[in-house]
């Protein structure tokens, strides 16, 4: 138990770093109110100076060395926050780098590829090709952490953003979702990926930042809507007093707790293995599925709490319920992996379904 | 937050992995004599008192209650494991479930020291079966409107009325009632109901079992007339078993039960497409093993939580909510894609009657043991908003 408590207590210490930092530099309505962009600096500036964007980077690469349950813990807090900086993409893509042994430069990365219909190939003079899409963040990010297949294997590279090829896109929630092309470009480190890695290895990493991101705002929503129905009147009385607006509200606790449940069983699964294995798969994949589909679920009804209010620009619901939506799209979108989850499913037969759930 | 949601990522210890095994053994066992048929979860004879005794000789009823009542003292994560597996089976537990669950609990807790000694070790043995008297003809969700009366008499009480809906009270030999000991005041409508323990051998009780849609008849109406009750047999405080109602109720709502009623439909669909079905099949199959995964993990959360003396009453009833409303929907779900399997697939007849027994009792998923409505109240109360 010591351990345990241990480690739990180090999780909270710097998830509660984040929240700090979140709460000083990244409120929802002052970031909502003004109209430019000048709070990214700071904010910015304050995760790089606590070490957050390079959380997953061992020490010995200049990183901050934390443990994958704290960057988990980071990633539920900047989710509740709905933050609009690529911390979770630095995150990512530092660990991917580190799986290689490169060490991460400073400043903002994302990854490629984001989903799995897109290939990197390696060339075989050392330069890249191919297409990523719905890249989050690119437009930001000095340098892109790729994942890149050769007939020898997989590896891993480091390429500066500026040699590669942007077509600039945007999400549901306005934030940078682009394309990126590899025309023979050459990467400023390249290192072969570890035994047994794969490009699902990446995509599982990439779901469960994005699932607990998504558990996260849907606690955001679960907060602010619970607030206002407290708040407004409506035929006299608070709109928390009908019944019909508390089964509502019922409704989106049972949606954030799916989520919320979902997303840090996986994240404790793969916190607590050695590789991707077929358990990994099964909580990773079922999160992604179960938080894209209370995403949908929990969104809609906060937004019905609501009313127009929570329709408008001036309103800070957006950012979360936006957000949470646009997440279900990254890393695998929640059918590839239900199909994905289903295949396996089919293959090991139906009287390995219940060993398979019970065995977690 | 306004509401802090915990769903801590509890894992079963080493220690349940190998009692799986032996749970897995013993219904294969079961199985290969033929005291049931796992693929058929529609059963006239689901009152098993032979296989009842045979759980309870293998330590598996009472599991958590103290050695001297003849229990166990295992964790409550030990009995999840033993629940599940006996659900997943379709293992007839009728006779068996509710004094396990629920009635022991509520003895090893209000009754008299004599009355445990008596009762508590014959559950363990699979001997006792229970049924819970709470709803009333015009008394449903609101349980604080019944009315059967419980008048005091010399030594006890005299209980007139009848109770509705009361599940295995035809095959039952205790239940626990609820009956009205005064009338509820201004202040407190909740007020002036007691609990009482039932022989249901006593002379006065008349049982009258109800058809249901499946064509079953697993519920009844309850006929009390002058049915004595000695004293004794009170459980816990006269008038208030409105403060004993909350507690326990983590229990039953949050258990594998709660999502698992209609499981086999699941296993039977993955049965009949196959090993490479289309995306379609692929895809449905995916969402539902993801869904069924995340109510275990919420349900195993909560058991945990329990096992560390925690009551997380809001949890429960969130892993009641969502996981009635899937296991009724379920046979709706796995009907559209067993649209679209090969109708000579070996086991489409199963499937097909599996099918149409779960869609016949998704409707009382929904309502038994708390309906959705009032799981929802709760849930808003915890939410902090009534």
């Amino acid at each position: 138990m010591q351990t345990g408590n241990a480690v739990a207590e180090n999780e909270n210490i710097v998830a509660e770093t984040a929240e700090r930092i979140f709460a000083d530099l990244a409120d929802a309505q002052t970031i909502n109110a003004s109209k430019g962009e000048s709070w990214k600096a700071p904010l910015w500036h304050a995760l790089s100076e606590a070490g957050l964007p390079l959380a997953w980077v061992p020490e010995d690469c200049d990183g901050a060395g934390a443990s994958l349950a704290e960057g988990f813990s980071v990633l539920s807090a900047a989710g509740r926050s709905a933050v609009a900086v690529p911390l979770a993409e630095t995150m990512l893509a530092g660990w991917l780098l580190a799986q290689a042994g490169i060490a991460s430069p400073t400043g903002a990365m994302t990854v490629a590829p984001a989903g799995p219909r897109d290939r990197i190939t390696l060339n075989a003079d050392g330069t890249l090709s191919g297409r990523a899409r719905g890249v989050p963040f690119a437009q930001a990010a000095g340098h892109i952490a790729v994942l890149a297949s050769s007939v020898s294997g997989l590896s891993i590279a480091l390429l500066q953003r500026s040699t590669c090829r942007i077509e600039a896109g945007r999400n549901l929630a306005d934030d940078a979702s682009d394309t990126l092309t590899f025309n023979n470009t050459k990467p400023i480190a390249l290192k072969p990926a570890p035994d047994g890695f794969e490009q699902t290895s990446l995509l599982l990493m990439g779901a469960v930042v994005r699932s607990l991101q998504i558990a996260g705002a849907l606690e955001a929503m679960l907060e602010i809507s619970v607030r206002y129905s407290n708040e407004r009147i409506a035929f006299e009385k608070k709109i928390s007093k009908f019944q019909a607006v508390q089964h509502n509200l019922a409704k989106l606790a049972g949606e954030a707790a799916a989520a919320l449940a979902a997303a840090s069983s996986a994240a404790d699964a793969i916190a607590n293995s050695a590789g991707f294995d077929e358990a990994v798969f099964l909580e990773a994949a079922s999160a992604k599925i179960r938080c894209a589909e209370a995403a949908e679920k929990g969104a809609a009804i906060a937004h019905q709490v609501h009313g127009a209010i929570g329709f408008t620009q001036e309103h800070i619901l957006h950012r979360y319920t936006l957000r949470a939506l646009s997440w279900r799209d990254d890393f695998g979108h929640d059918s590839h992996w239900a199909v994905e989850l289903g295949r396996l499913v089919a293959e090991r037969g139906a009287d390995e379904l219940w060993p398979l759930v019970a065995s977690r | 937050m306004t509401a802090a949601l915990r769903f801590d990522p509890i894992r079963l210890p080493p220690a349940c992995e190998v009692l799986r095994k032996e749970v897995r053994a013993f219904l294969a066992e079961e199985i290969a004599a033929g005291t049931f048929d796992p693929h058929k979860p529609q059963r006239e004879d689901s009152d098993a008192p032979e296989f009842s005794r045979r759980v309870g000789e293998r330590g598996w009823l009472g599991m958590t209650w103290p050695k001297k009542y003849g229990g166990h003292e295992r964790s409550f994560l030990e009995r999840y494991v033993v629940t599940e597996e006996m659900r997943v089976a379709n293992a007839p537990t009728r006779r068996f479930f509710v004094a396990d669950r629920q009635s022991g609990p509520v003895l090893l807790k209000y009754a008299p020291e004599h009355i445990k000694m008596n009762i508590l070790p014959r559950i363990c043995r699979g001997e006792v079966c229970f049924s819970i008297g709470m709803s009333e003809p015009n008394s449903g969700s609101d349980l604080f409107a019944a009315k059967t009366k419980a008048t005091k008499t010399d030594g006890g009480f005299l209980i007139n009325g009848s109770k509705i809906w009361t599940t295995s009270a035809h095959i039952a030999d205790y239940m626990i009632a609820i009956f009205r000991t005064s009338p509820s005041t201004k202040e407190n409508r909740r007020h002036g109901l007691t609990q009482f323990l039932v022989d249901m051998k006593a002379p006065g009780i008349k049982v009258n079992p109800i058809a249901q849609i499946t064509g079953l008849y697993e519920f009844n109406e309850v006929v009390f007339t002058d049915t004595f009750i000695p004293d004794d047999h009170v459980l816990g405080e006269i008038d208030g078993a409105w403060k004993q109602a909350t507690s326990e109720l983590a229990y039953e709502r949050s258990g594998p039960e709660r999502f698992l009623e209609t499981y086999y439909v699941l296993t039977e669909l993955v049965r009949a497409v196959g090993p490479k079905p289309d995306a379609r099949g692929a895809e449905g199959i995916g969402r539902l093993v993801a869904q069924l995964h995340t109510m275990r993990r919420m349900s195993v959360s909560v058991a945990g939580m329990l096992q560390i003396g925690r009551e997380p009453v809001v949890e429960a009833s969130i892993v009641k909510d969502i996981g009635t409303v899937w296991e009724q929907q379920l046979p709706h779900r796995v009907r559209e894609l067993a649209a679209f399997v090969d109708p000579d697939a070996s086991n489409h007849a199963t499937l097909n009657e599996q099918l149409a027994f779960a869609m016949k009792i998704a409707p009382k998923l929904t309502i038994q043991g708390g309906t959705t409505e009032v799981l929802r109240g709760i849930i808003a109360r915890g939410l902090g908003l009534r």
